[in-house]
């Protein structure tokens, strides 16, 4: 196991590395750069603009030095835990982010904690009554979900919550709690709003998940070893939780780490739609307005939030399944 | 003594064929494509997706026939007027298809327009008219629609936008792009997935490990945010036809990742075959081995599993002309028109703008139908 865990470490580096650098070279494709953006801006508000000045400011950013520079100084300061300062609001980038890193992976992860408790017990369903009436619809209604975008149906969640309760579902906490310090109060008010949007996120999760965990119950099920336990009169419940359930266990894991970059993907667009205070809203505006290093922090936030997932998920799995860990992964 | 049990009394001749039914030599002489298409057919399901598609894309093609109204033409009297009706009898008696015209009010408590069926006003839907003028495809002018509103009158079947533009007929224009993108977007990445698919395979060893951890990196990404970055990174300047190419190619440049996967393992396996050695042997270069002799083993495979992920181009054009980062008016796609129902206020209001919905889920459900069904017939055990 600890050999595994090295390995994987190993090859977790240069993987980061190189996102590092695609993210850099990402935020860095826009023709220009802030600066040239808010001269731009002056000169059509018919300002003068200080040569000196933006020179200045120019030689403090270090927008002057060559790109290589510019990304070994931005490296090193995510090393630091400096990850730069943010053009458009004049703050340091991890002040102007505040709890939004927090928020995002709070709504990640319960998301991941959804499909899970949904997509359980019904993919279970699924297979042990197949082609059932209740088989056909909840296969009818997983693939709606995994047809419908996300943010389409958080718009239509938004419409209906309207029409029915004549509230609005957007937020992730009652206003009052917004900039306010954490207390047990606003910890409940994000609990009562986090449920629409995990429910949004995770509608297509859930449904390609039920569809996965059926297919693995259905080939389990029809081995040789169930029958035999059934015919000798094992009670159809163990004969079920004891071997043909724990086999199907696995994908469930795994699975997950395939899913995180559309989860993460999902959240970051719903979140937009019902305007929640995570990572989502303000990526978008920090890349139209070109703020580098903000839009740059949360790429590499949310391709961290990424991998480091599918890393867990890939030890679960080392953990339930001793062939990966002894061979078959490690060796590859 | 009787004899009970049957014996031929013909000469056995152990050479002698047995002959085919015509239905089974039929069956022995089909070639690969064949078979597929008759095991398709007995999918139901699929070939009604099919057949779904098979219309979207016909409406590709004559858009401009299909819809009621041109692309740009404003109704300035009706803006954000609610779907009109169909109906057929007026007072028991039978008219046909026709519509109530709208009385407009302006509700000076609430400032909403208000719009009132007039039901003395009655239009009936006109077929095979001519109406608002378009040029077809660019090319010829023209004004023929397969059925336009009443002279003088109006036909809103899914209502107005704040222009007072007909959704509807937006829709339709919308399919022209919403489709093609899907479709330019699986070429490119059919073409990347391929050649380096195809190259990792072959060749194996250091060249396969690095595709293999280029494959990884891409994949670790969330694709939303980075497509996001990518098409936040087109200069504004760009006309709106190099706006719709850069998307495409944007969209397919992360896709191919599946693709390329599935080529690299088949062609691992497939190139120790006899077949392929011989081909080797006899002097064949690695571009031909791979496309004449390896590729035509699995091409049904991959037709089917890229029919599987065009939907997910469609879906994320959509995401990303929806946020403002994809295409942009007077390109007009279902996100574009989606844009519009970003507002809550409008959403509560004017639901009916929210209607271009409806094809991308039918859209998205028939690939999905379509494509698992071409993937069981493309598999010969199945």
């Amino acid at each position: 196991m600890l050999s595994y865990l090295i390995h994987r470490i190993l090859i977790m580096i240069p993987t980061l590395f190189a996102i590092s650098i695609i993210t850099f070279v990402i935020i860095q494709l826009p023709p220009g750069d802030y600066l040239s953006t808010y001269i731009a801006e002056l000169q059509s508000q018919g300002e003068n603009v200080d040569i000196a000045k933006i020179e200045a400011l120019r030689a403090q950013y270090g927008l002057d030095k060559s790109m290589v520079e510019q990304y070994c100084f931005w490296v090193l300061g995510l090393l630091q835990g400096d990850l730069g300062f943010s053009f458009e609001y004049q703050l340091p980038v991890s002040e102007v982010v505040g709890d939004r890193l927090l928020l995002t992976l709070v709504l990640n992860f319960t998301t991941i904690i959804f499909i899970w408790l949904v997509s359980f017990p019904i993919g279970i369903y699924s297979a042990t009554n197949q082609y059932s009436w209740g088989d056909y619809g909840l296969t009818f209604v997983g693939f709606i979900g995994l047809a419908t975008p996300n943010f389409l149906l958080a718009l239509i969640l938004l419409y209906f919550a309207n029409v029915w309760f004549g509230t609005s579902i957007g937020g992730l906490m009652d206003p009052i709690y917004i900039d306010q310090p954490w207390s047990t109060a606003k910890f409940l008010s994000i609990l009562e709003h986090l449920w629409v949007p995990v429910v949004v996120i995770g509608t297509s999760g859930t449904a390609s998940m039920i569809r996965r965990l059926r297919a693995n119950m259905l080939d389990e099920l029809q081995k040789q070893y169930v029958v035999t336990a059934k015919a000798k009169g094992l009670h159809p419940l163990k004969a079920l939780i004891k071997y043909p359930l724990r086999t199907s266990l696995n994908p469930f894991i795994a699975d997950i780490g395939n899913m995180l970059p559309q989860i993460i993907s999902g959240s970051a667009i719903v979140s937009m739609v019902l305007s929640l205070p995570t990572t989502g809203p303000m990526l978008i505006s920090a890349l139209q307005s070109q703020d580098m290093y903000l839009a740059g922090s949360f790429l590499i936030f949310l391709a961290l939030l990424t991998v480091v997932g599918m890393f867990l998920s890939d030890l679960a799995l080392a953990w339930l399944d001793p062939r990966i860990r002894l061979g078959g992964g490690a060796s590859k | 003594m009787s004899n009970t049990h049957f014996v031929n009394k013909n000469h056995f001749d152990p050479n002698a064929e047995e002959p085919l039914t015509q239905e089974q030599e039929r069956y022995y002489l089909a070639t690969q494509w064949q078979l597929m298409w008759w095991k398709l057919k007995r999918h139901r399901l699929a070939m009604v997706s099919g057949a779904v598609l098979a219309f979207m894309y016909f409406s590709v093609v004559i858009a401009e026939l299909l819809a009621p109204y041109a692309l740009a033409s404003r109704n300035t009297d009706f803006i954000y007027a609610p779907p009109q009706k169909i109906h057929f009898f007026h007072e028991g008696e039978l008219i046909g298809p026709f519509v109530y015209g709208l009385n407009f009010k302006l509700n000076m408590k609430t400032l909403r327009r208000e719009y009132t069926e007039n039901t003395t006003n009655i239009q009936p839907v006109r077929f095979f008219c001519s109406g608002d003028k378009y040029t077809f495809w660019n090319l010829l002018d023209a004004n023929f629609h397969f059925f336009c509103p009443s002279k003088s009158g109006t036909l809103f079947l899914l209502g107005t936008d704040r222009l007072g533009r007909d959704v509807l007929s937006r829709i339709i224009y919308g399919t022209r792009i919403s489709l093609t993108i899907g479709l330019i977007g699986i070429i490119f990445s059919f073409i990347i997935g391929i050649t380096i698919g195809g190259l990792a395979g072959y060749y194996g060893g250091w060249i396969d490990n690095l595709t293999q951890r280029m494959i990884e990196i891409i994949r670790s990404f969330p694709e939303l945010p980075l497509w996001m970055a990518l098409s936040a990174s087109l200069p504004v300047t760009w006309s709106p036809i190099l706006v719709y190419f850069g998307i495409t190619l944007i969209l397919g440049m992360l896709d191919w990742t599946g693709l390329a996967r599935a080529v690299r393992s088949k062609l691992l396996s497939l190139r120790e075959e006899d077949f392929a050695q011989a081909a080797q042997l006899m002097g064949a270069k690695p571009r031909r081995v791979i496309a004449r002799h390896l590729l035509p083993s699995f091409t049904s495979h991959l037709i089917a599993s890229a029919t599987l992920s065009i939907p997910s181009m469609i879906l994320g054009e959509t995401a990303l002309s929806f946020l403002g980062l994809g295409l942009r008016p007077p390109i007009t796609s279902w996100g574009v028109l989606l844009t519009e129902a970003q507002n809550i206020n409008a959403v509560e209001l004017y639901p009916w703008i929210m209607t271009p919905v409806i094809p991308v889920v039918v859209v998205v459900l028939a690939f999905n139908f379509f494509g698992d069904g071409l993937r069981d017939a493309a598999d010969p055990y199945h």
